[in-house]
C-alpha cells in the first residue's frame, strides 16, 4: 500500500512537522529564558509586593529636652489593637471581650470585627497592661501591637509651647509641629505573606524593617525657669482674679526664649479634655472652637495694645533721629493738643518741666507724643518698619500673629500721636519683647527661638539650628542711651517695683485698656531686662484683666521681680558691689 | 503477540520477537503522568482543602482518570488499528451530534462556557470537543488513505481542507471553544500537510495566516471593537501590567509565578501564586507553578519530555506498516503538539491568553483519558511495525 516514493515523501513532511514543533520548543525555550532570568527580579519583586500584608511599627518619636537635657517630652510604651477579619474564630467572644476591656461600646467593636477588611484596628494608645492581658485571652484574629505614646513627665508645664502628638505620631500643636521632621523618624514595617484572601502563611514566617527613631530636639527653655514663671503667673492670676496671665523670658542677645508661660495651661498628656462644668451637650464644632481657645499661646497667636511699654520704641526712634536727646526738655500741662483733639496724661495735673529722661521716668504722654510729632509721620512710619514691627519676628512656633497697624495713608497726626504712645494698633508680646531686646542689646534685631539642635539618643549632635539676626536697627550709643533711661525708670520711676536687690534692672511699665474703650477691662504689663548694662535676660509679664488695682507698675512688676530675685542667682548673673 | 523488547538495539536478535512494543513512548508518557499528578496535588491542594476540605480533591478525581485512561490505553493498543477503520464515518457524524448536545440539558456550564455534556449514570463529566479531535484524526487517516493518489490534486487538497472545517465551526459556535477549534483545524492541517506532497501551499498558506493574524491585531490596537472579549484579550495579553484585575489578571498571575520561580525555582510545593492568587493553578496555568516550583530547570525537563515524546511518534510514523497508520500516528503527534506549543505560549504570555490545557499535566479527567486513547492508537501501529522493517 504505502510505495517507496510515497513513503520518502511521508517520512521527509512527518521529519519537518517535528522540526517545526521542536523549533516553536526552542522559541519557546527561549521566551522562558528571558522571563526566568532577566525578568526574574522584576516580577518576583512585584509578587512579593503582593503577598506581603505590611504593618507598620511606629518609630519611636524624639524626645524633647531642657536646655540642660531634662527630659520635657517622652515616649512610653502603649498597645495598639486590631482585627483580622479572616482569622477570628469565635466573633461573639472577641466582641464581648475588646469592648470590655476596651471599654469601648460593643456596637463600636461589632462594626470593626465585623468588617471585611485584611485588618481593622480597634484601638490604638492602649496601656500596656491592658494590651498584655488581650494578648492573654490567645483570640485567633486579635493582634496586639506595641507602639508608642507621647508622654509629657511634667503635665501642664509649658503645654501651650511644646504642643502635643496625634495618635498617627504627628504633631498637632506647639514645637511637636514644628520640628515634626526631625522627631517623627521612619517607622518600621512587619511583612507577613498571605495567600489571596489576606490569610496568613505560617511556614512564610515574618520580614521586620526596623523603624529609625526620631532625633531628640533640645531646646532653649529650662525647666526651673519655666516651672517658677509658671507659678508667679498661678498666683498672680489666683491674686488679681485675672483671666490669663503670660510671662515670657528670653536672652536678648541670642534670642534663646528661656519660659514661656500662659496660664491657664492645659494638661499635655490629656489635651482633649474640657475644663469642668462645660456642658455635655456641645457639638463638636463648639468643642473644637472650645480647644482651639484652651490650646491658643497667647505670647505668639494674639496681639494687644501695647501700652506705655511701646514708649521705649518711640523714645528710640527720637533718639536715632536726632530730635530729642536725654537732656531735651519739654513742658507736660496734663495734656497736649494734636490738630483738633485734646489727648490727656494720665497725671491730670501734668508733670511739669522735665527732661527727657524723666518724661520716660513718669511714662508722660505728652512728651512722647511730642517726640512722635517731632519725627513726623513719615520718618516714624519707617523707623516703626526698620524696627521690624510689620514683619513677624519669626519664631519656632505655629500660627504667630502679624502686626495690626495703621496703613501710613491712613494716618493723621492724631493716630500718630496715638501710636507714640502704644495705642491704636496691636502687635504680639513676642514682637514687642523681640523688638525691645534689639533697642537695648546694642542694635541687633534677633530671632526668638526654643529650637537649639537635634541630637540622636546617644546625644551625638545631629544639627544645630542658625537664627537669622538683623544688625544696625539701632545705634550703640542709641541702645545704651535707651539702657541707662530704661534703668533710671526702674530706679526712680515708674518701674520701682520691678527693682531686684543686688541686680541693675532696666525696664518699663504699661497698663492699657482694652477695646472698647470704658470697659473697664485693662492689660497691666512691665518688661524687664537684667543687668542694665550688659542684658543677659529679659522678661515681659502681661495679666489680662486684673480686678482691683490694674496698673502696670502695681501688678506686673512685682510678677518680673520676683521671677529676676529667682532666676538672676540662677543664671549666674553677677550682683553688683553696693 | 509477544512483543517484549525495544527498537534497533535487539533487532539483530531475530526470533526473540517479531514484533516491536514502544516501551520509551509507554515511559514518557507514564513520566509525564506521574509528573503530572505531583503537580497537580501541589498547585491544588491549597485551593482544594479551601474548597472541599481535601487537599487531594483534584489528584484522586484526576488518579481515577488516569487510572481508566490507562486501562482505556491499554484496550486500544491491543486491538488492531484497521478495526477502527469502520467507525471512521461515524465517529464523524457521532462527534458532530455530540458537540449539538451542550446546547440541550445535558449541557454542563462551568467557568462561564458551557462545554460539557453530562453522561447519564456516570460521575464524569465529558467535553465533546475531545470527541471530536480523536474522531477528525481517524476520519482524516481513512480520507486519506481512500484518496489515494488524488490527494496531489488540488480538488483533493481543497475537499481534505474542507471537511474539517464543519466540525471546527460548530466547536468554535456552540460551545465558543475558540482554542479546540484551533487544535482541530492544526490537526487538519499538519496531516493534510504530512499527506500532500507539495510544500508550495503550505507556505503560502503558512504567510497567509500570519498576515490575518497581525491584522487582527492591527485592528484591536487600534481601537477596533469586532472581536468582543477576544479583542480585549488580546489587549491584555500586549500589556498585561496595564489592566491587572480585568482580563491581564490571569496572564499577570502567571507572569509573577514564572519570574518569581527563576532558575532553580522555589522547590516543590513551595509556590506562593497557587494559594488562591493564580486562577486555574492546576488546570490551564499548571506550567507556571511548575516554573516557580522548579525553575526554568523544571520547565525545560517539561519541554524535553515532549520533544522526545514527538520524537518517538515520530519514529512510528516513518516506520509504520502503512499509510494508515502513519497519518494515525501523525494525527495524535499534531495534536499533543500543539496542545502543548500553545499552552507553554499562553502561559508564558507569547500569545494572548486562550483556555488550553497542557497535555497528560493538567487537571482535566475527558482530556487525559481521550490523550490515552489516542496513545493507545499510536502503540497499536507500534506494534504492527516488524522488526525486520527497521
Amino acid at each position: 500500500m504505502l510505495s517507496d516514493n510515497n513513503k520518502i515523501v511521508h517520512r521527509k513532511k512527518i521529519l519537518s512537522s517535528f522540526l517545526i514543533c521542536t523549533g516553536l520548543f526552542v522559541l519557546l525555550f527561549g521566551r522562558l529564558v528571558y522571563l526566568c532570568v532577566w525578568r526574574a527580579d522584576y516580577y518576583a519583586g512585584l509578587a512579593t509586593d503582593l503577598h506581603e500584608r505590611e504593618r507598620s511599627i511606629k518609630a519611636a518619636r524624639g524626645r524633647i529636652l531642657d536646655r540642660s537635657g531634662k527630659v520635657l517630652a517622652d515616649n512610653r510604651t502603649v498597645c495598639t489593637v486590631s482585627v483580622i477579619y479572616n482569622q477570628i474564630k469565635e466573633p461573639e467572644r472577641v466582641i464581648e471581650i475588646l469592648s470590655r476591656e476596651l471599654e469601648l461600646t460593643e456596637e463600636y467593636v461589632r462594626k470593626r470585627v465585623e468588617k471585611y477588611s485584611s485588618m481593622e484596628r480597634v484601638k490604638s494608645n492602649v496601656d500596656k497592661e491592658v494590651g498584655d492581658r488581650i494578648r492573654e485571652y490567645d483570640l485567633a484574629g486579635v493582634k496586639v501591637d506595641e507602639d508608642y505614646k507621647r508622654y509629657y513627665p511634667h503635665d501642664e508645664l509649658g503645654s501651650k509651647v511644646l504642643g502635643f502628638t496625634g495618635g498617627d505620631n504627628q504633631g498637632i500643636i506647639g514645637l511637636e509641629v514644628v520640628y515634626d521632621e526631625f522627631l517623627q523618624g521612619q517607622p518600621g514595617k512587619i511583612l507577613t505573606v498571605t495567600d489571596a484572601k489576606g490569610i496568613e502563611v505560617e511556614s512564610a514566617g515574618e520580614r521586620r524593617i526596623e523603624p529609625v527613631a526620631g532625633l531628640d530636639l533640645c531646646i532653649s527653655m529650662d525647666l526651673n525657669i519655666q516651672a517658677y514663671a509658671t507659678q508667679l503667673a498661678r498666683q498672680a492670676m489666683a491674686t488679681k482674679q485675672a483671666d490669663s496671665v503670660s510671662i515670657l523670658a528670653m536672652n536678648p542677645q541670642n534670642g534663646e526664649i528661656l519660659a514661656m508661660v500662659n496660664v491657664p495651661e492645659f494638661d499635655l498628656n490629656h489635651p482633649y479634655e474640657l475644663p469642668e462644668g462645660t456642658p455635655e451637650d456641645i457639638t463638636p464644632e463648639e468643642k473644637q472652637n472650645l480647644l482651639n481657645g484652651i490650646w491658643r499661646n497667647a505670647c505668639i497667636n494674639d496681639t494687644y495694645e501695647p501700652g506705655s511699654t511701646f514708649k521705649i520704641i518711640t523714645a528710640a526712634a527720637g533718639l536715632s533721629a536726632g530730635v530729642v536727646t536725654p537732656e531735651s526738655s519739654f513742658q507736660c500741662p496734663g495734656f497736649i493738643i494734636v490738630d483738633d483733639r485734646k489727648i490727656r496724661c494720665h497725671k491730670i495735673a501734668g508733670h511739669g518741666s522735665q527732661d527727657f529722661t524723666h518724661t520716660m521716668m513718669n511714662s508722660c504722654n505728652p512728651a512722647l507724643i511730642t517726640v512722635g510729632l517731632r519725627l513726623g509721620l513719615d520718618s516714624y512710619y519707617s523707623y516703626f518698619e526698620q524696627f521690624g514691627l510689620k514683619t513677624r519676628t519669626g519664631v519656632d512656633l505655629p500660627g504667630e500673629a502679624g502686626t495690626i497697624m495703621h496703613r501710613k495713608e491712613d494716618m493723621g497726626n492724631v493716630e500718630l500721636a496715638t501710636v507714640a504712645f502704644g495705642q491704636s494698633f496691636q502687635i504680639t508680646p513676642i514682637q514687642l519683647l523681640t523688638t525691645v531686646s534689639s533697642i537695648i542689646n546694642g542694635g541687633n534685631r534677633i530671632t526668638p527661638h526654643f529650637g537649639v539642635r537635634t541630637q540622636d539618643g546617644d546625644g551625638n549632635v545631629v544639627e544645630e539650628f542658625q537664627y537669622p539676626v538683623k544688625t544696625g536697627i539701632v545705634s550703640a550709643e542709641t541702645s545704651a542711651t535707651m539702657r541707662e533711661i530704661l534703668e533710671m525708670v526702674v530706679l526712680e520711676g515708674s518701674g520701682a517695683n520691678g527693682r531686684v536687690e543686688g541686680f541693675r534692672v532696666g525696664g518699663k511699665t504699661a497698663t492699657s485698656q482694652t477695646l472698647p474703650r470704658g470697659s473697664g477691662r485693662y492689660i497691666a504689663s512691665f518688661v524687664g531686662f537684667a543687668p542694665a548694662d550688659n542684658p543677659q535676660v529679659i522678661a515681659i509679664a502681661i495679666v489680662n484683666n486684673p480686678q482691683g488695682v490694674y496698673y502696670g507698675s502695681q501688678v506686673a512688676a512685682p510678677i518680673v521681680r520676683q521671677l529676676y530675685e529667682n532666676i538672676l542667682p540662677y543664671l549666674g548673673v553677677a550682683q553688683t558691689q553696693e | 503477540m509477544a512483543a517484549r523488547k525495544t527498537a534497533g538495539k535487539t533487532a539483530g536478535k531475530k526470533g526473540q520477537s517479531e514484533y516491536f512494543f514502544d516501551y520509551s513512548l509507554l515511559f514518557i508518557v507514564l513520566f509525564l503522568l506521574g509528573f503530572g499528578l505531583v503537580m497537580i496535588y501541589s498547585a491544588s491542594s491549597y485551593s482544594a482543602f479551601e474548597e472541599y476540605k481535601d487537599t487531594a480533591y483534584y489528584l484522586k478525581k484526576q488518579l481515577t482518570a488516569v487510572i481508566l485512561g490507562l486501562g482505556l490505553m491499554m484496550v486500544v493498543a491491543n486491538i488492531p488499528y484497521h478495526f477502527w477503520e469502520r467507525f471512521a464515518v461515524l465517529g464523524y457524524l457521532v462527534s458532530a451530534g455530540l458537540i449539538t448536545l451542550v446546547k440541550t440539558p445535558l449541557g454542563v456550564a462551568s467557568h462561564g462556557a458551557t462545554r460539557w455534556i453530562r453522561i447519564p449514570g456516570i460521575p464524569m463529566n465529558l467535553q465533546p470537543a475531545e470527541v471530536a479531535k480523536l474522531c477528525m484524526i481517524l476520519f482524516l487517516a481513512v480520507l486519506v488513505c481512500k484518496m489515494g493518489k488524488s490527494v496531489r490534486t488540488m480538488k483533493g487538497f481543497i475537499l481534505m481542507v474542507v471537511i474539517p472545517l464543519p466540525i471546527v465551526a460548530e466547536v468554535y459556535l456552540l460551545t465558543s471553544n475558540l482554542s479546540s477549534a484551533i487544535i482541530i483545524l492544526a490537526i487538519a492541517v499538519l496531516m493534510v500537510f504530512v499527506a500532500s506532497p507539495d510544500y508550495k501551499k503550505f507556505v503560502i498558506m503558512a504567510l497567509a495566516g500570519a498576515a490575518l493574524v497581525a491584522l487582527v491585531v492591527y485592528l484591536v490596537v487600534s481601537g477596533n471593537d469586532f472581536l468582543k472579549f477576544r479583542g480585549g484579550r488580546i489587549r491584555a495579553w500586549l500589556e498585561p501590567e496595564s489592566d491587572p484585575t480585568d482580563t491581564g489578571f490571569q496572564t499577570l498571575q502567571g507572569l509573577y509565578a514564572i519570574g518569581s520561580g527563576g532558575i532553580w525555582g522555589k522547590g516543590l510545593g513551595q509556590s506562593m501564586q497557587k494559594l488562591s492568587f493564580l486562577p486555574e493553578a492546576q488546570n490551564d496555568m499548571i506550567f507556571s507553578v511548575i516554573c516557580e516550583e522548579l525553575g526554568l530547570f523544571g520547565a525545560v525537563a517539561i519541554i524535553l519530555m515532549f520533544i522526545m515524546l514527538l520524537w518517538r511518534m515520530m519514529i512510528i510514523a516513518n516506520n509504520a506498516p502503512d499509510l494508515f497508520g502513519a497519518m494515525l500516528v501523525v494525527g495524535v503527534m499534531g495534536h499533543i503538539a500543539v496542545q502543548a506549543i500553545l499552552n507553554i505560549a499562553v502561559v508564558t504570555a507569547t500569545i494572548p491568553n486562550t483556555g488550553i490545557s497542557l497535555p497528560f499535566i493538567s487537571y482535566g479527567g475527558s482530556s487525559v483519558m481521550f490523550l490515552l486513547i489516542e496513545i493507545g492508537l499510536v502503540l497499536s501501529v507500534a506494534r504492527r511495525i516488524q522488526l525486520k522493517e527497521l
